[in-house]
């Protein structure tokens, strides 16, 4: 590889480039920046239901209330934003997906692709089984507070180990599929996967 | 290839390039556009971005995300960067930078927050601060590609002088653009302006009404955005229609 010009007059001053725990590509920041590619949808709770399907057949579907009678996770995790932010510690309360599988009376995910459908209809996909082991959740709680509509609320999934947008916020529906199909930010030039630590931003990263 | 033999494409990486800084554009106290020289360009829309990346001696790397400021039309690609406090990147793109220097790209990236004079309008814009600047490039692509779909922008400073284009915002205000302004901190004597932060009766009144379909772009910083999307919801414009590009801290 060719060796990168020298921007003249350049000396860096990121703290966190010297932290093994920022991705290449990263700096870290202290507040949370908002990214969205729309308005922010109004919570209405009364009438938020949370789905998983399998293909197109239901497997189970909780009020807001039901939601959060079922047994919830806490983690507390380091986000990654495509747009090179990096967050530490974070801390998140809600259900895993591990749990929601259980719930629906399944041992594991139907197909081995998931496609995450959004309040405002967007998407984005995640391999299912990145879904799995406590490394995901559909998340209500930031901070040990109720998460800010701007934020994803009333809940958002969190696949913390993948870049932030597929961490889709207003989540919905998980739909269970046979084969891969690209989401939101997938189909406008964003990497299918987005593992941070191999820096797959862009498609063909 | 024919039709007959499907083909699986890999997708090519966007590949660093090197590009040099071959005008530096005072825009205002804390903002710069840098006129660029990119050899292997590859073309862009209006409202795309790229990524910077700036390698300092001893091989530390920094990169951040900027909107791109020229129209695809024109004949070098600009970025225009406004300083915030202890920005790497920015401090040094808008204070260290000078012509000649070298910095690395990285795009076009994203294809969703674009407008082209082919997709038509009206367009209603709405900016923030530098959030000015993909929705500068659409408003010179318009002017660029000749075209006639009606056209607003609102745009909020904080005072005259933070005013990112004012001079090229007059002169497009001469050919069919209609420019609203306000000005949320201090005003020159006699402005005639708006004079408070972006609300829903300024976007009913300086917008266009909603059965006209406006394609409506938003960009600045997250409090700007999230409150003239929701506001824009609230009037009656299709969520669809409302797409939004923020940046800089929530104020958490």
């Amino acid at each position: 590889m060719a060796t990168p010009p020298i921007s003249r007059g350049f000396r860096g001053r990121d703290p966190g480039a010297k932290n093994a725990r920022v991705p290449p590509g990263q700096h870290l920041v202290t507040d949370f920046p908002v990214l969205s590619a729309g308005p922010t949808p109004e919570p209405d709770l009364k009438a938020w239901r949370f789905t998983m399907a399998d293909g197109e057949s239901p497997l189970g579907e909780w009020s807001w209330d039901q939601f959060n009678a079922l047994p919830q996770t806490e983690l507390t995790v380091d986000i990654h934003c495509v747009t090179t932010w990096s967050k530490l510690d974070t801390n998140w309360r809600g259900v895993s997906i591990d749990t929601l599988l259980e719930a629906a009376g399944l041992s594991e995910p139907p197909g081995p692709f998931t496609l995450i459908h959004c309040e405002g209809g967007y998407t984005t996909n995640v391999p299912s089984e990145d879904l799995l082991d406590g490394k995901a959740m559909v998340a209500s709680q930031f901070d040990g507070e109720p998460l800010d509509p701007e934020h994803g609320g009333p809940a958002r999934l969190l696949v913390p180990h993948l870049y932030f947008w597929k961490s889709a916020k207003w989540v919905r529906r998980l739909q269970f599929l046979d084969s891969e199909v690209p989401g939101f930010w997938e189909e406008n030039g964003y990497h299918i996967y987005g593992d941070p630590w191999r820096e797959q931003r862009y498609d063909g990263d | 290839m024919t039709a007959t033999e499907p083909s699986v494409v890999a997708p090519k990486r966007l590949q660093w390039m090197t590009a040099s800084i071959r005008e530096v554009i005072e825009e205002t106290p804390r903002v710069r556009t840098l006129v660029l020289d990119v050899p292997d360009w590859p073309g862009h829309r209006a409202g795309q971005h790229v990524d910077v990346r700036l390698t300092a001696e001893d091989g530390y790397q920094a990169q951040r995300s900027y909107s791109i400021a020229s129209a695809p039309d024109a004949p070098h690609v600009a970025l225009t960067v406004e300083m915030l406090v202890d920005g790497e990147v920015s401090s040094y793109l808008a204070g260290e930078a000078r012509a000649g220097d070298k910095i690395e790209l990285r795009g076009p990236i994203g294809g969703y927050f674009v407008w082209t004079a082919s997709l038509g309008g009206p367009l209603f814009l709405v900016a923030g601060g530098s959030g000015v600047v993909p929705l500068m490039a659409m408003l010179r692509h318009r002017a660029a590609a000749k075209s006639d779909v009606p056209a607003t922008l609102l745009y909020s400073s904080r005072s005259f002088d933070d005013i990112i284009y004012r001079a090229e915002l007059e002169r497009l205000a001469g050919q069919g653009v209609n420019l609203v302004l306000t000005l949320t901190r201090t005003q020159p004597a006699g402005w005639g302006g708006f004079k408070r932060r972006i609300d829903r009766a300024m976007l009913e009144s300086a917008g266009f009404a909603p059965a006209a379909k406006p394609r409506i772009f938003v960009c600045g910083p997250t409090l700007l955005v999230e409150s003239a999307a929701s506001a824009l919801r609230d009037l009656g414009h299709a969520p669809q229609l409302i797409k939004t590009e923020r940046f800089g801290p929530t104020g958490k």
